[in-house]
């Protein structure tokens, strides 16, 4: 039977069932699989937080969506054109989410009246109109992988697991994707197991064929690769790729990486990750708490290595004292939050972007520290070396801010050259760099070697600190070397970093306000406003070393400016390019840095009439932007747990470019916003 | 989840990864003296203790650059200003934590934790307990002096019950922890106490304490003269102390009171073990059947038990002495055999190693 390929330029599936269906590996494969032939891809996972919720309800449906085109897409797409539903409860729960004409392929095996009542349907949806406006394709699926592995002697149980693998093997063939790697996975996965191994891959291939062979699918489809720039490339994780940078941040900077850690959700994976990569000199210490895994990271860098703690939300609420410790002390410690919906306990497997205020205040006193935060899965390598850089060049506690979209999704990934990444220099104090000389009237004067660094000179006034100008003109006889561990540098001004082993450079820090300089503990008002603007100028001396912010704005006829922060650069990207497609300029300008700004932020903000910040929270960025560049940026919020939809974005983009340019805008223009179902862009 | 069986490594001294001065280099109290004035009240304990420890280091023969001292919050964890050592002045509770990361990084330095008891038992009482579990190679001196001192005298987790504080007007409600048996309760492998004001008792066990490989406690109980002056008057006094010191010593019968008159025994009854008269009269107990210390147990239960003679409300008597010191393996040690290891099993350098692994997994090439 010959079977008709018609081409389409992208496709969104999701897969969903009971969270013990393997819809999660479902979607990886499918996800592999496509990486693999070339398409460019996004994907979202939802599950729940339970690890089995009951069997066959709504709270227990798992899914993971993937979306995959012939061209660059920036987010796991907004609706489903097609949608597998395992059983009764992962169609319930998805259904909403389909626009009208949308496949459906279901497995109708749990369709009993037991399964239905506990999905919440009084009738079989599959027999009444439930469906109507959809492509349905209503398969005991169940029963066939049953049927096609039964020569393995299975339980009727085992049998029935490898549903998953039949309905991967069917999509697979829908949507022609090459199965080879999908075979080799699952020959490793199961090797210890080869009835296992057999019935999984006799599944696979059974769905496949199923496909090729029956006359219920008359049409298969064909996503061409997606251009791209040279290299090899990998489908990666958002944690997986943070994991990677921060062993290439120990790598360039020759610093030991200690991991001190307690699992949460979602940022556990970074510490599973780490702790399989002893070879490369890495400590993972899992603490007691929350407050151990900083409080050993921070011993880890007061000893001379690369000290990192990773956590989400509530997590950092607990380090927050620690985080002070960090600031006072200035050492080197990263601080990674995998944010996830707050407060409290929140929404633990859903993601949000609601710690930013956190970040910047979430500490008692003036506690300034640099925060950055990746816009992809992928960007997570390369902004936890920035992350590194940071922290080491200036002696600081930095944070990252990843959030559970990021570190669940994945993204096909360019594999950097190491030639391409920065170079790291700890550069650790290894002798004394401070004179105190002898006079011949008995005195001392004091003598810094490497200058200090002042801070801004308006607040300078009034500290009591060591000049070394005074000693000029009088005689001097003798000069005795110290260590002074809050001398700074003049351009960056960090201090010293002086680890312990180093003869004659022995010295005490801590929490208590330190003497400009020397760092004993002072209780003099004028030092601790001194200290206090210290800090945070250094803080905001890593502005200059930033490269300018890349403004997208290809014409230059923008009014309208999107200005975003992490994991929102995705959906804001894909509703910026609607606008565009339907004949509207806006332009685009995303932050790695949100502390400091990049210094040519204000200019920037100051060129557009307006601008808006899309959030997954209340306004946080916005917050900080009106409050810093006294810009009336206008907001727009969602915290649902889930990304922000590009649909709804452009929209609200295009009402601003109205309001902005008085004019009346129609999205319409774009074929994308008419109706994303498959088959809606044959070409 | 399976377990594995870890290598277990050589018994080693606390401090035999730590470099020693060069042959012929000597040390005194004064190298180990900060240019810090020293900042506790007239007459406190504290003094006693610092003397003794700028007095005994030098009998390490340790490279000074190579000792740490991490505090945390109150008087005693002012400690670390006035040694001419590295130091880290931390925040409540969490030395023990930030100990923990100096120990697992670096073999070659001795780390020692000083804290109290409100910093150890109460906001750091979870970490105190993992680092004796986990049995990192750190000296925590605990300086018990049964109340708060630098928030001006509210009770302790020490303290007695009904101890009358600017708190606890109508006397504190909780029960106290006896730092030893909570010690022992989390199986640490060397657990001591000693008294401030005995500095020939204090130097041994900081001695034998530093010498043993993981995580070695001393409850140093030490007087604070403004908030709760002569809470150890019963241990401290001559004219009581005979009585009320049980003094431990390794492989010794337990024997103490004036000339020896008191022992421990076995009792059958709880289990545990009770105070007799010594002698050959009715109700004496001869000297040959009094209880042999045995720190060396890897039993706790025995410890624990003498432990529990020390009394929970106001003082009159209490074990001194090194209740345990058995030799488990240490996590730093540990870890570190676990990074050699994997080290040990892989070719090439870092910078090849790390290029293997990003350009690992499924890969595919745009050309």
């Amino acid at each position: 039977m010959s079977k008709q390929i018609k081409r389409l330029d992208r496709v969104i599936i999701r897969f969903a069932g009971d969270s013990g269906d393997g819809m999660q590996l479902t979607g990886d494969r499918f996800t592999q699989e496509s990486a693999t032939f070339g398409n460019d891809l996004s994907t979202l996972p939802n599950f729940p937080a339970e690890i089995r919720a009951p069997q066959g309800t709504l709270p227990g449906v798992s899914s993971f969506q993937v979306h995959f085109a012939d061209h660059d897409i920036l987010t796991p797409g907004d609706a489903p054109d097609v949608l597998v539903a395992m059983n009764p409860a992962a169609l319930r729960a998805n259904l909403g989410d389909l626009p009208r004409g949308a496949t459906i392929v279901v497995d109708t095996h749990d369709f009993t009246t037991r399964n239905l009542t506990k999905a919440g349907y009084a009738a079989n949806p599959l027999e009444d109109e439930t469906l109507s406006e959809y492509a349905v394709h209503a398969l005991d699926l169940t029963g066939m992988t049953v049927e096609a592995v039964k020569e393995f002697g299975l339980s009727r149980k085992d049998s029935a697991r490898a549903k998953n693998m039949f309905a991967l093997g069917l999509l697979s063939w829908l949507y022609g994707r090459p199965i080879e790697s999908t075979v080799t996975f699952l020959q490793k996965r199961f090797a210890k197991v080869p009835d296992l191994r057999d019935a999984n891959i006799t599944a696979f291939k059974a769905g496949w064929n199923f496909g090729e062979t029956t006359e219920t699918f008359v049409v298969s489809y064909e996503v061409k690769p997606a251009p791209m720039p040279t290299g090899t490339y990998r489908n990666i994780t958002g944690n997986l790729a943070l994991a990677y940078g921060l062993i290439a941040g120990s790598v360039q900077s020759g610093l030991r990486l200690f991991l001190g850690s307690y699992p949460i959700t979602p940022a556990s994976d970074i510490l599973h990750e780490l702790s399989k990569h002893k070879a490369f000199g890495v400590t993972t210490f899992q603490a007691e708490d929350e407050i151990a895994g900083i409080g050993a990271a921070i011993g880890a860098s007061f000893s001379g290595s690369l000290g990192v703690t990773s956590t989400s939300g509530p997590g950092i609420a607990l380090k927050s004292e620690s985080i002070g410790l960090a600031v006072m002390t200035e050492l080197p410690l990263l601080v990674i939050d995998v944010q996830r919906g707050g407060p409290s306990t929140g929404l633990p497997t859903k993601t949000e972007q609601a710690d930013l205020l956190q970040a910047m205040f979430g500490r008692n006193g003036e506690a300034p520290v640099p925060i950055v935060a990746p816009r992809s899965p992928g960007d997570c390598f390369d902004t936890a070396l920035e992350a590194v850089r940071i922290a080491v060049t200036y002696r600081t506690p930095v944070m990252l801010l990843s959030d559970g979209y990021l570190a669940n999704g994945s993204e096909p990934w360019r594999v950097p050259e190491l030639s391409e990444l920065p170079e790291i220099d700890p550069a650790f104090a290894k002798e004394p760099n401070h004179g105190v000389v002898s006079l011949r009237d008995g005195s001392t004067d004091a003598r810094s070697t490497n200058g200090r660094g002042a801070a801004d000179g308006s607040s300078a006034n009034g500290r009591g600190a060591a000049d070394g100008s005074s000693a000029n003109g009088r005689g001097a006889t003798a000069e005795k070397r110290e260590f002074w561990p809050y001398l700074r540098d003049e351009q960056t001004l960090a201090r010293p970093w002086a680890i312990p082993g180093t003869p004659g450079l022995e010295h005490r820090i801590g929490g208590l306000e330190k003497g400009d300089g020397h760092g004993n503990i002072s209780y003099d008002p004028a030092n601790h406003d001194f200290m206090v603007r210290t800090r945070a100028a250094k803080v905001e001396r890593i502005a200059e070393s930033l490269p300018p912010l890349d403004v997208d704005d290809p014409e230059g006829l923008a009014k309208v400016l999107v200005l975003g922060w992490g994991s929102t650069y995705g959906p804001i990207g894909a509703g910026v390019r609607r606008v565009r497609r339907a004949g509207y300029h806006v332009a685009q300008v995303h932050l790695r840095h949100l502390n400091p700004f990049p210094r040519d932020l204000g200019e920037i903000l100051k060129r557009y009439d307006k601008v808006l910040i899309p959030e997954m929270n209340l306004g946080q960025l916005a917050m900080l932007v009106r409050a810093r560049y006294l810009v009336d940026a206008v907001g727009y919020n969602h915290v649902r747990g889930l990304p922000l939809k590009a649909a709804e974005l452009a929209e609200a983009i295009g009402n601003l470019v109205a309001d902005a340019e008085g004019i009346d805008v129609d999205l319409t223009g774009d074929p994308d916003t008419v109706n994303a179902t498959t088959g809606r862009n044959e070409s | 989840m399976s377990a594995t069986d870890l290598p277990l490594p050589v018994t080693r001294s606390g401090i035999e990864l730590v470099p020693p001065l060069e042959e012929g280099q000597t040390q005194t109290g004064k190298d180990f003296t900060s240019d810090q004035e020293v900042r506790w009240c007239p007459g406190c304990g504290d003094y006693a203790v610092l003397k003794a420890v700028q007095g005994f280091l030098p009998d390490l023969g340790l490279r000074r650059e190579n000792i740490v001292f991490v505090s945390g919050i109150g008087c005693s964890s002012r400690f670390p200003y006035y040694l001419e050592t590295y130091g880290m002045h931390s925040i409540h509770g969490r030395a023990p934590s930030i100990a923990t990361g100096i120990a697992t990084s670096r073999e070659d330095l001795s780390v020692w934790v000083v804290t109290g008891d409100g910093d150890a038992l109460s906001i750091g009482g979870n970490h105190l307990i993992h680092a004796l579990r986990r049995n990192v190679n750190l000296t925590i001196l605990l300086f018990n002096n049964r109340i708060y001192g630098l928030t001006k005298g509210q009770y302790s987790p020490t303290s007695e019950t009904g101890k009358i504080t600017k708190s606890t007007p109508m006397g504190s409600l909780d029960h106290p922890f006896n730092p030893v048996s909570l010690a022992l309760g989390a199986e640490g492998t060397f657990v001591a106490r000693t008294i401030d004001s005995d500095r020939r008792h204090l130097t041994s066990v900081l001695s034998a304490a530093a010498a043993h490989r993981g995580t070695s406690l001393v409850e140093i109980y030490q007087n604070c003269p403004i908030f709760n002056d002569g809470a150890f008057d019963a241990v401290k006094s001559p004219a009581t102390r005979d009585e009320a010191i049980i003094g431990l010593e390794h492989g010794q019968p337990i024997r103490f009171g004036t000339d020896g008159f008191r022992g421990l025994v076995r009792d059958p009854a709880t289990g545990g073990v009770k105070i007799v008269d010594v002698g050959d009269g009715p109700g004496q107990v001869s000297p040959d059947a009094l209880l042999v210390h045995d720190a060396h147990n890897p039993d706790p239960t025995t410890a624990f038990a003498i432990s529990r003679l020390t009394d929970a409300g106001r003082l009159h008597q209490a074990p001194i002495g090194i209740f345990r010191q058995v030799s488990r393996p240490t996590y730093d040690d540990l870890a570190r055999d676990q990074i050699a290891h994997a080290a040990a099993a892989v070719s090439g350098s870092k910078t090849e190693r790390l290029a293997a692994l990003i350009g690992g997994g499924d890969t595919w090439t745009v050309a």
